[in-house]
């Protein structure tokens, strides 16, 4: 198994795309930390389901925007487990409108969970990275963020940001052997993309290659990969997972 | 003052390799001891665990020299 003895944190790993990256990452070894900020039934769930594996799992609740929250997980996860070896800042929202109509605080909240929240996590796990040498830091993006999208500005910038960031945070970790990816997933069915209309969909998926929706399996799949030794010599990039929407 | 100023000095030489002979108070991280930025992070968070003390990021910036390190660790201690 791939992850043998390692420990991941997954943030917003309650459904959606983090809960199957916290599956993939139990099913190919590693124990791990489920945080989650409303849905706690559905976090202990997936921990259920991790422990039926044989893997040990936990949750873990924190709102990733506040720092004090964020510091309070990280802590709550290194005693559990010893280590933090990997990381999967996953966690998301979006408060969708055009930019005339925006208010300040859709504007701040998006900010703050998808961008703010990938800096507070990162910076608090780094400590016992570092001093283990070693690390797997994997911020989970998103195509618009490199397209952009009408109706998305904060979304997008959040997740444009989100690409910066990952590769400054790379640049400055790669001397402690920490690695840090980004995933830039494109129309993932999930929650978060139910919620568009069908001629919304239709039209998406007019425009993918691959001419089919992604499911959280196959993006779990290339953070598994992103996670694991194979992928020892890569770090700072955006891997997309779209069927091909932006090449 | 000795104690913590041995204490801080084995950190050192681990830490970045220099010989124990260049740990001197007035000595630079960066300047004379070939620290770069990160290295004084680290060095800074294994003082905060060998002294079992917070040094807040605001504190831990002001810290360019070995005697910076000694003096606010003393102060603390």
């Amino acid at each position: 198994m791939k992850l043998q003895g390692k420990t991941a944190l997954v943030t917003g790993a309650s459904r959606g795309i983090g809960r199957e990256i916290a599956l993939e990452l139990a099913r190919n070894g590693a124990n791990v930390a489920i945080n989650y900020s409303g849905s706690k039934e559905r976090a202990e769930q997936v921990a259920e389901e991790i422990t039926g594996f044989g893997r040990e799992a936990f949750v873990i609740q924190a709102n990733v925007g506040e720092a004090d929250q964020v510091q309070n997980m990280i802590k709550e996860t290194i005693s559990r487990f010893g280590s933090i070896d990997i990381l999967v800042n996953n966690a998301g929202v979006t408060r969708d409108n055009l930019l005339m109509r925006m208010k300040d605080d859709e504007w701040d909240d998006v900010i703050n969970i998808n961008l703010k929240g990938v800096f507070l996590t990162t910076k608090a796990v780094t400590r016992s990275m570092m001093k283990q040498r070693s690390g797997r830091i994997i911020n989970i993006s998103s195509i618009v963020g490199v397209t952009g999208n009408p109706g998305q500005s904060n979304y997008v910038a959040s997740k444009a940001g989100v690409i910066g960031l990952t590769k400054s945070t790379a640049k400055e970790l790669s001397s402690r052997g920490i690695t840090v990816n980004a995933v830039a997933p494109g129309f993932i069915e999930t929650d978060m993309t139910d919620k568009l209309t069908e001629d919304i969909q239709d039209e998406m998926r007019k425009q993918i290659p691959l001419a089919r929706f992604g499911s959280p399996s196959d993006v779990a799949k290339v953070v598994l990969f992103l996670s694991s030794d194979d992928a020892s010599y890569m770090t700072g990039q955006t891997l997309h997972v779209d069927g091909g929407m932006v090449m | 003052m000795a104690e913590v100023m041995d204490r801080v000095t084995k950190i050192i030489v681990d830490r970045l390799g220099v010989d124990e002979s260049e740990v001197k108070l007035e000595a630079s991280f960066k300047e004379d001891l070939g620290a770069d930025s990160l290295d004084v992070v680290e060095l800074v968070m294994e003082l905060e665990d060998e002294f079992d003390m917070v040094i807040s990021d605001e504190d831990a910036e002001k810290i360019g020299t070995v005697g910076d390190a000694v003096n606010y660790i003393q102060e603390k201690v």
